[in-house]
């Protein structure tokens, strides 16, 4: 493998890391359900599909590049459908009040 | 050297850091969720140990489908009560883990095969059991009827251990029937005496779930491409079973993860314990260990000891019903409700 493919692939793989950093400190950090879901829904398509781009790359053989496809594509969905269940979830359970809908914008610097 | 071991190292410390958060996170449901970590985290570390088997077997069912019963007992007991932790509480498992890294240290100090062994060893001839066992082991398998070794343990050599593990799942399953609350269903519901005036909260939450999930068309679609994908993945581990690392607890688990994405998804109807062919299903996997057992007493050299021609085929047999008992016990265990229990 030449020396720029394997240093494509550590760029790649390192910002697929920090992709999962910044999802990590998004669910520990954020005030509530939607924007930590925002976060970690993040780390799961782009965070997981550099990783696994980056580590195609490495393996270097076909067969692994398409199970990594694969496996990406079946976190993403899953990832998806999940984020919007729990979303629904906490909005059935525990509604937003709609004057707080409408504040958001302004009170964004509350936080 | 030391690159070598810092996966393994990183794993040994997440894992105990999991175990002591499962043990004294501040709310029940921090805990759970730090458990079916604690649960992957084992997993991974079974797989780093060359254990694919208990790999698989681990994260379907110690994380996966044990976390979901856990989530849901959880939310179903009253809330808790907090109580002072006494320092005795502390102390017992403290003296506990000084004495295993005692006990640890001084067998490795006396037989340091296990560091030594750190290469992956991919010889048929040497594994990774304990010397002798292994020996015992491979020695057997041009017997066993099986190409895998694992399969021929739990399948032949210590068949009887499956078989009661079998009867364990079957009278968990009892154990929830005769537990079950009658009153959980409007129909026929007394008030319970903790809420009085509303719904229990495990009714309530189905109730919002199926309201969430029902007219939902993402969900729909991605249950029905999940379960058959599921279903193709469940068989292919059966199927390999024999010669390679999956069988029929890894199978039954994905079903039965199959079965509860449909049925949290309001697609499939309840699987109602009057049904003649549930209850089959429930108990084939025991009826059919029973059988072989009793025709290898009668015809054959005794208990659960098959002939060497017919072996390949009467544990292939055994391991397809199983996964039927194990899958259709699995989903009962986590989606059971009275419609499916008690009706």
């Amino acid at each position: 493998m030449s020396l720029l493919l394997s240093g494509f692939a550590w760029i790649l793989m390192i910002s697929g890391l920090v992709f999962f950093i910044t999802g990590a400190l998004g669910l520990i950090r954020f005030p509530d359900i939607y924007s930590r879901l925002h976060a970690v829904t993040k780390t799961d398509t782009l965070g997981l599909g550099l990783l696994a781009a980056g580590l195609a790359i490495k393996s270097g053989s076909v067969s692994t590049a398409l199970l990594l496809l694969i496996i990406w594509l079946m976190v993403m969905a899953s990832g998806a459908v999940s984020c919007q269940l729990l979303a629904r979830y906490s909005l059935e359970v525990d509604p937003i009040p709609s004057d707080q809908i409408a504040g958001i914008p302004g009170e964004s610097n509350d936080h | 050297m030391i690159i070598d071991f810092m996966p393994d190292v990183i794993l040994a410390f997440l894992v105990i850091c999991m175990a002591w958060g499962a043990m004294h996170a501040p709310s029940r449901q921090d805990a759970m969720a730090l458990f079916v970590a604690f649960g992957l985290l084992v997993a991974l570390i079974w797989a780093r140990l060359g254990a694919p088997d208990l790999a698989l077997a681990e994260a379907a069912i110690g994380a996966g489908l044990t976390g979901v019963l856990l989530l849901q007992a959880a939310r179903q007991i009253p809330a808790e009560t907090s109580e002072k932790k006494s320092s005795m509480q502390f102390f017992i498992p403290l003296v506990f883990v000084v004495v295993t890294i005692a006990l640890f240290a001084g067998h490795m100090h006396g037989d340091d095969a296990l560091l030594l062994s750190g290469e992956p060893d991919t010889g048929v001839d040497r594994g990774r059991l304990a010397p002798g066992t292994s020996e015992l082991v491979y020695g057997a398998m041009t017997d066993s009827g099986v190409g895998h070794p694992v399969t021929a343990v739990l399948l032949n050599f210590r068949a009887w251990d499956t078989l009661l593990e079998l009867l364990v799942l079957l009278l968990a399953l009892s154990g929830l029937r005769q537990l079950y609350p009658h009153n959980q269903y409007p129909d026929q519901q007394p008030p319970d005496k903790r809420y009085p005036h509303e719904q229990t909260p495990l009714a309530k939450t189905y109730e919002t779930l199926n309201r969430v999930a029902q007219p939902w068309p993402l969900l729909l679609a991605w249950s029905r491409f999940l379960a058959p994908l599921l279903v193709l993945t469940g068989g292919y581990l059966l199927w390999r079973g024999a010669d390679a690392p999956g069988g029929a607890f890894q199978a039954g688990a994905l079903l039965a993860a199959a079965a509860v994405v449909l049925r949290l998804s309001g697609l499939l109807p309840p699987l109602r314990w009057s049904s003649l062919a549930v209850r089959l299903m429930i108990n084939i996997g025991a009826l059919a260990f029973l059988t072989v057992a009793a025709l290898t007493l009668t015809f054959g050299q005794g208990w659960l000891s098959y002939p060497a021609s017919q072996a390949g085929m009467l544990i292939v047999g055994i391991e397809l019903f199983a996964t039927i008992s194990i899958a259709v016990t699995l989903t009962l265990l986590v989606v059971g409700e009275y419609e499916d229990l008690h009706t």
